[in-house]
């Protein structure tokens, strides 16, 4: 690939998103809107790749453009159909059109002052970046992704933390109640579509978690491509969307912060400090911490799509048609 | 020839900007939040734009990493918005 | 030789891409575009993927080249027909 071929792909891929994100946020209706959300974030994708960013590609195409997307259109799903085809125009609005415009020429200034600031400061020289620092520490870490080196060694803190904030909007969610009428339909393409699609993405998923020590993957992707099979199940015609029920999903839902507390304070006690991991034990307790974050991501996405716990009563035994 | 890296962060700005804008403007909850995540985007364009480096060295792995914490955090902060929207219309009978 | 007959592979999926874009935005029902997204986009795709696997350094990554193709195409066939359904329903 020479230089010419790479810049126009370039421009190709920015004249994209911004086209897309500006028809998004102008489309008639609101499914036009979601739609062309989607598509906007099948290109991003693109462009984490096209950046080097191959693992935040694989989150971006499972959550950015998938997830999102499906909470999206569900939630089109409960409105009365007119409304979702012209968009009403009940809600809160600013000072008419003086507002419009003051807002509209103070958001450009903003953005002509940060841009200015890219122009000038981003080819600035290498220094004080933290990319040597990780690249030096690396061998330390117990994996070789430097991404995942960072997410759950050297910064595995603020990925306790994320966590957190994670159970937080689900406990949110959850404490809000209402969840949607279940939209069950069973369909014989669907369900065929479920019976090779379910079992693929949780293969899928297993081996990013296994993979993301070395090569781009880890427990955020997994726990996208897990959530994703349980948005598939739910889809096509199984309500409980393959979660377990009661105490099990509430462990499961904590399981991701438990492990991450219960190593903390076991390096803690043993006189480390908090999530310093023993370097022999490095890898292994990376990739056990992972296991339990993947399967509490993957319940925590589930549960923000489905809006609310399945309840005992629904869950139909398998096999058999609800 | 533009550099890469400081095309796309011109890129992020607007798009974050173009986000910002809506998201203050826009009547409708759930184009807002749409908005709130075009604005998202953006920012991580940014941030991704600045950890490139060239295609021949690796980019900067802890903007990455921070990046891959905010999608799933933007995710679960849409679902939250969402849930509210819900509740908001529950209550008010339409 | 084989890598005239794979830009050439390439660039007829690239062709059939195209016809089924504009077929998408000039059609004027919702059958009408599907037809044309599905039948120019299974071909197109399959052919980008040939083109792409005659490229491939070693079988593994053609192997995953040809995977990919079986995933694409199955699921845009059941997401087309689902489609399909839910439009003539409502």
């Amino acid at each position: 690939m020479n230089t010419l071929s790479w810049s126009f792909l370039d421009i190709l891929l920015v004249i994209a998103l911004v086209l897309l994100a500006g028809a998004a946020l102008r489309a008639r209706s609101l499914r036009q809107s979601i739609i062309l959300f989607i598509a906007f974030g099948l290109v991003t994708a693109l462009v984490w790749a096209r950046l080097r960013a191959p693992d935040v590609a694989l989150a971006e195409a499972a959550i950015g453009a998938g997830l999102t997307g499906a909470l999206l259109l569900t939630a089109l799903r409960n409105r009365p159909s007119e409304e979702s085809r012209l968009v009403s125009n009940n809600g809160m609005r600013w000072g008419g059109r003086w507002g419009n415009v003051a807002i509209t020429v103070s958001v450009s200034l903003v953005a002509l002052g940060i841009g200015w600031a890219v122009l000038y400061g981003m080819n600035d020289t290498q220094s004080g970046r933290l990319a040597g620092q990780v690249g030096s520490a690396l061998e330390l870490s117990g994996v070789s992704n430097p991404v995942t080196a960072v997410l759950l060694n050297f910064r595995a803190y603020d990925t306790l933390l994320e966590l957190a904030v994670l159970l937080a909007a689900l406990l949110g969610i959850l404490s809000l109640g209402g969840g949607r009428a279940t939209h069950c339909t069973v369909d014989p393409i669907a369900t065929s579509l479920r019976g090779w699609l379910v079992p693929l993405l949780i293969l899928t998923a297993g081996y990013q978690l296994w993979v993301g020590a070395h090569a781009p993957g880890g427990a955020f992707q997994a726990g996208a491509l897990l959530a994703a099979a349980g948005v598939v199940q739910h889809l096509a015609g199984r309500a409980h969307a393959g979660l377990p029920v009661g105490a099990v999903l509430r462990v499961l839902m904590v399981s991701g912060i438990g492990i991450f507390m219960t190593m903390g304070l076991w390096t803690f006690l043993g006189g480390r400090g908090f999530l310093a991991y023993p370097q022999r034990w490095a890898g292994e307790l990376i990739l056990l911490i992972e296991l339990f974050a993947t399967l509490a991501i993957a319940v925590t996405l589930i549960l923000c799509y489905l809006g609310s716990e399945p309840e005992r009563r629904r869950i139909t035994p398998a096999g058999s048609k609800p | 020839m533009i550099d890469t890296g400081v095309l796309y962060g011109l890129t992020g700005v607007a798009l974050a900007a173009m986000g910002f804008r809506a998201t203050l403007l826009e009547p409708e909850v759930i184009r807002k939040l749409l908005a709130i995540n075009i604005m998202g985007v953006g920012i991580f364009l940014l941030m991704i734009a600045t950890a490139y480096t060239g295609p021949d060295t690796a980019a900067d792995p802890v903007l990455h990493a921070l990046v891959l914490t905010g999608i799933v955090v933007a995710v679960s902060a849409t679902a939250l918005g969402l849930a509210l929207e819900r509740r908001r219309r529950d209550k008010d009978g339409s | 030789m084989l890598d005239w007959i794979s830009t050439f592979l390439i660039l007829a999926g690239v062709a059939f891409f195209v016809s089924g874009t504009i077929g998408l935005l000039r059609l004027p029902d919702l059958y009408c575009r599907l037809h044309a997204l599905t039948k120019s986009d299974n071909l197109g795709h399959g052919l980008l993927i040939l083109g792409l696997m005659l490229r491939s350094d070693d079988l593994l990554t053609a192997l995953k080249l040809l995977l990919i193709w079986i995933l694409v195409l199955t699921a845009s066939a059941a997401a087309s027909q689902l489609i399909a359904q839910y439009s003539g329903r409502s």
